[in-house]
């Protein structure tokens, strides 16, 4: 007779909540945004409901600027769990090419990322959404709930959660209110890494040290992933070793210089670290208090 | 937010990351709630330890110096409370208004704390961190002492069934790390949590100072006379008795889980024991039998499960399992049953109304159920039993609660997660109350049958309402019986046992050789007293309707209950209304003297002096009349059990 490791205990926890919010929901969905918390989170759906699929679609709420290698491993998930991918992008920011370069982060965000989202969740009438977000991540994440409601316009309100006691999750709504279901919610950064050593799961591999293009702007490095990128006058990319702590929109994701091309030595480094992953995720800095903002408009 | 900096954990981080991989894997984990007043510096609390425990990272701490500047109340020195409190609209108030979760490793172990509030109106928020916490750390400002707030954070501690508590007496500084003052809080306490009882196995008190950081790490040169451990210390080595996992098998099913029609498993958390292929096993409330077959795992399939682990069984035999069923381990099943008592918390601003149709989740199970007047309510800071009619926002007590169909369940104290409950609102699903059983009431639904003394009580639980006798007087003709009958079939619809005793199915039988001289009237009553006594042992609510114009005998049949149970009901109608009524032809019989000795014509009727329940039966309509019985009873108890 055995006891669980902490690892284990987290994996049990999240399937745990995954069938809970499955089997008390219509339309449940997940978001997939292709990072390592996501391959981690869609990894324990499909142990959740092994031998079914995964009783709900992927949905990437795309912004058109990812890094090609997102793209591809994107592709593979949804190849390799068999399950259906919705791809979602704003038209409307189609249509008025919003891109971080001409209309800075917080418009391009706003407009790809929180109005997107809200259209998607209409548009499918998804009830209940599954997303990666840790409570170790940031200050206004610590207090979320694991089953978060959201009213029928999408908002959260963080002085009216409502109390979770021991495992008993409380999912009734009425019709067009909507849950964000956090099944990470206690992991930590080490945690995610330790688990997708152990479990090899597969991750984009912009996680790990390569010699890639990159230029220097305002102290921090850009890839310079495609031809889109609007490089300014004299500037000529300069090839580094490089990897990335988080992976968004390539113009907003910061990369550091790194040798640790395997997982064992990332842990390594980021073990050894001084600064926050989020610190490398550009959209924080724009306000203090700015992810609370952001939630409570209805980001994820 | 993972930097592990302790020099050990950086020389095998540097060394051999694999090593330093597995290590941490293997670390236990200890989840912690942290209870306080407003100002007892529980958020600089948990900020210093962060810090010491090195869980900071630079730009986290530059942040801190950075806000501790612009908004802190440290001076130059870092405000660790802005670490904690996240919320904007708390940092505006200078309170935590929620539940946080921190989490931070060290060497041994790996921790995830909850900081609850300390105010009044937020206790539910400290229930909810409490409910999956394994020790508590209750803040006590050493310049205070013990208050109020101290003695609500130690029960609700108990309530939830905590069993290891740290008294951090905070602020030490601020009285010159007195080891007296520290002494007689530690005394103070102890002799509180002695006369609390409840789950509390485990005190240590340690003297801090959260702003200063003594004891926080390592023994404070400022309390020489303290021999204990450091707080961190304390975290990384306190014991925690062990999980369930020696206690029966208990997975409710969460997911029935069919791919194909070749394959049907059951998902769903193990919250107890631990299962094996071959294992037999019963699945409740059906109590049907079977093995396990296989346990099906994306890995491929498991020889075991253990208490924790999430699962998916195949089971040897095809029966019928739906969600919120729970599979048990044969032997020692669950008890089923739908009706509790049970201690509840009420979260919500609109009070608990007894009787209204809640909904209530227990493991896998939403169903509907209601909450009875509570048998009281516990007051959280002198812990007396206090009399209620209800239960108001952040109020505890004791009611019963009553299920729409049985479901398996453990008492929470053998099994928290089988013994737990929340009330939702059916209208706005808010979360109402949460709260704890104790034991089934309808033990007959028991499959461990215990042995009871049936007696009055135990049949009135069962029956869920008390016993008594509705004693109706009045002139023949009053109009006893047709009120009577109304009475006993509107107690019929609301579910109560009832009969009715009248001269139909007592003078033609039981009664039969009495006559109506004043002699065999008084034993006819006699009789009808007796009949109604054993039929009130046996749980019933007897409605009897004679005229019984003697005081002395409507005495005899009052005086053979106890209190309350006797409900003396005087349908009063003039002698000269009946007398026209006259439905029967009783009265016009007598007046022509074929009838002797009836009453009000050649026999007296004594009217009572004092009725529970006095009936104008010439101005009020006997359905009117009718109601305003039920009206007594209900406001007397009478048609509920407890």
């Amino acid at each position: 007779m055995h006891s669980l490791t902490s690892l284990q205990r987290l994996e049990a926890e999240s399937i745990d909540i995954l069938r809970e919010a499955v089997a008390e929901s219509e339309r449940p969905v997940m978001l997939y945004s292709i990072g390592k918390d996501s391959q981690v989170m869609l990894h324990l759906a499909r142990k959740a409901f092994f031998p079914s699929r995964p009783p709900f679609p992927l949905l990437h709420v795309d912004t058109t600027w990812k890094f090609r290698d997102m793209y591809a491993m994107r592709e593979r998930a949804a190849r390799e769990s068999g399950m259906d991918l919705i791809v979602h992008k704003n038209p409307e920011a189609e249509a008025l090419g919003i891109n971080p370069f001409t209309h800075g982060s917080a418009k391009h965000t706003d407009m790809w990322k929180t109005q997107g989202l809200k259209q998607a969740l209409d548009l499918h009438r998804f009830d209940l959404a599954f997303g990666g977000a840790r409570r170790d991540e940031e200050k206004s994440r610590a207090k979320e709930r694991v089953f978060s409601f959201r009213s029928a316009q999408h908002q959260w309100d963080p002085k009216n959660q409502r109390p979770e006691l021991w495992r008993l999750y409380n999912t009734r709504k009425n019709p067009g209110e909507s849950i964000r279901v956090f099944p990470l919610s206690n992991w930590t950064e080490l945690d995610i890494w330790q688990y997708i050593h152990r479990e090899s799961i597969p991750i984009v591999p912009l996680y790990l040290a390569a010699e890639r293009p990159v230029v220097e702007r305002d102290g921090v490095l850009i890839m310079v992933d495609d031809e889109r990128f609007p490089l300014r006058l004299g500037e000529i990319p300069k090839h580094k070793s490089v990897r990335f702590r988080t992976l968004g929109c390539y113009p907003l994701s910061g990369a550091i210089e790194s040798d640790a091309n395997t997982l064992p030595a990332i842990i390594r480094e980021m073990l050894l670290a001084t600064t926050t992953e989020r610190q490398g995720r550009l959209i924080d800095h724009d306000s203090s208090a700015s992810m609370e903002k952001k939630k409570a408009e209805g980001y994820f | 937010m993972n930097a592990a900096a302790s020099a050990t954990d950086r020389a095998l981080i540097e060394g051999d990351i694999e090593q330093y991989l597995r290590t941490h894997e293997n670390k236990s984990l200890l989840r912690f709630i942290t209870c306080g007043s407003v100002d007892d510096g529980k958020s600089t609390l948990i900020g210093h330890l962060l810090y010491k425990a090195k869980a900071l990272l630079d730009d986290q701490l530059s942040t801190l110096a950075a806000d501790s500047r612009r908004i802190g109340t440290q001076g130059d020195e870092l405000d660790f409370a802005l670490l904690v409190d996240g919320l904007s609209a708390e940092r505006e108030q200078g309170i935590t208004i929620d539940v946080a979760y921190r989490f931070f490793s060290t060497d041994k172990r790996k921790f995830i704390v909850a900081d609850t509030p300390g105010h009044e109106q937020y206790t539910r928020n400290m229930v909810t961190g409490a409910s999956t916490a394994d020790l508590a750390i209750i803040l006590i400002d050493a310049r205070k002492g013990m208050l109020t707030q101290t003695r609500r954070h130690s029960y609700l501690t108990s309530l939830v069934g905590i069993r290891h508590v740290v008294l951090a007496v905070n602020k030490l500084d601020l009285v010159g790390y007195s080891q007296q003052k520290f002494a007689e809080i530690e005394r103070e306490y102890r002799a509180f949590i002695a006369r609390l009882g409840g789950s509390i196995r485990q005190v240590t008190c340690i003297p801090l100072s959260a702003l200063r950081g003594d004891n926080i790490v390592a023994s404070s040169a400022n309390t020489p006379w303290y021999r204990g451990p450091s707080l961190l210390d304390f975290l990384e080595s306190v014991q925690i008795a062990s999980d369930s996992t020696s206690a029966p098998l208990r997975m409710p099913v969460q997911w029935v889980n069919r791919p194909n029609l070749d394959f049907r498993g059951f998902s769903g958390r193990l919250l107890g024991g631990s299962v094996k292929p071959g294992d037999t096993v019963r699945v409740l409330p059906s109590g049907k039998i079977s093995s396990v077959e296989r346990i099906v795992d994306f890995d491929g399939d498991k020889a075991e499960a253990v208490n924790g682990e999430s699962v998916t069984l195949v089971l040897a035999d095809e029966i019928d399992i739906s969600r919120g069923d729970v599979i048990c381990a044969a032997q020692e099943p669950a008890g089923v049953a739908d009706q509790f008592e049970t201690t509840v918390v009420w979260f919500d601003e609109t009070p608990m109304l007894p009787g209204r149709a809640y909904l209530v989740k227990l493991g896998a199970s939403t169903l509907g159920g209601k909450l009875s007047k509570p048998k009281y309510a516990v007051d959280v800071n002198t812990l007396d039993h206090v009399a209620a009619a209800t239960l108001d926002l952040n109020e505890v007590g004791v009611c019963t609660l009553t299920l729409d169909r049985a479901v398996p369940f453990d008492a929470y104290a053998d099994n928290r997660d089988m013994g737990s409950f929340i009330v939702i609102d059916r209208l706005t699903n808010r979360t109402l109350a949460a709260g704890t059983l104790h034991f089934a009431l309808r033990r007959s639904q028991n499959i461990h049958w215990q042995a009871l003394e049936v007696d009055k009580a135990a049949r009135a639980r069962l029956n869920g309402h008390r016993p008594c006798v509705l004693w109706f007087t009045g002139l023949s003709g009053s109009g006893k019986s047709t009120i009577a009958n109304l009475v006993e079939r509107k107690l019929h619809t609301f579910g109560v046992r009832t009969y009715l005793l009248d001269g139909d199915n007592v003078r033609h039988g039981l009664n039969k050789d009495l006559g109506f001289t004043a002699a065999d009237r008084v034993e006819n009553i006699r009789r009808i007293g007796e009949v109604a006594k054993l039929m009130v042992d046996a749980g019933l609510v007897v409605l009897t309707a004679f005229i019984s114009p003697f005081q002395s005998e409507r005495k005899l049949a009052r005086d053979m209950l106890p209190d309350g149970e006797f409900v003396e009901i005087f349908v009063d109608a003039p002698l000269a209304i009946v007398e026209r009524r006259d439905p029967k032809g009783l009265y016009k019989k007598a007046r022509r003297g074929e009838l002797k000795n009836f009453t009000g014509i050649d026999s007296p009727y004594e009217a009572p002096a004092s009725p529970e329940l006095h009936i104008d039966a010439e101005k009020l309509d006997a359905d009117v009349a009718a109601e305003r019985i039920i009206a007594y009873l209900h406001a007397h108890d009478l048609l509920t059990h407890a």
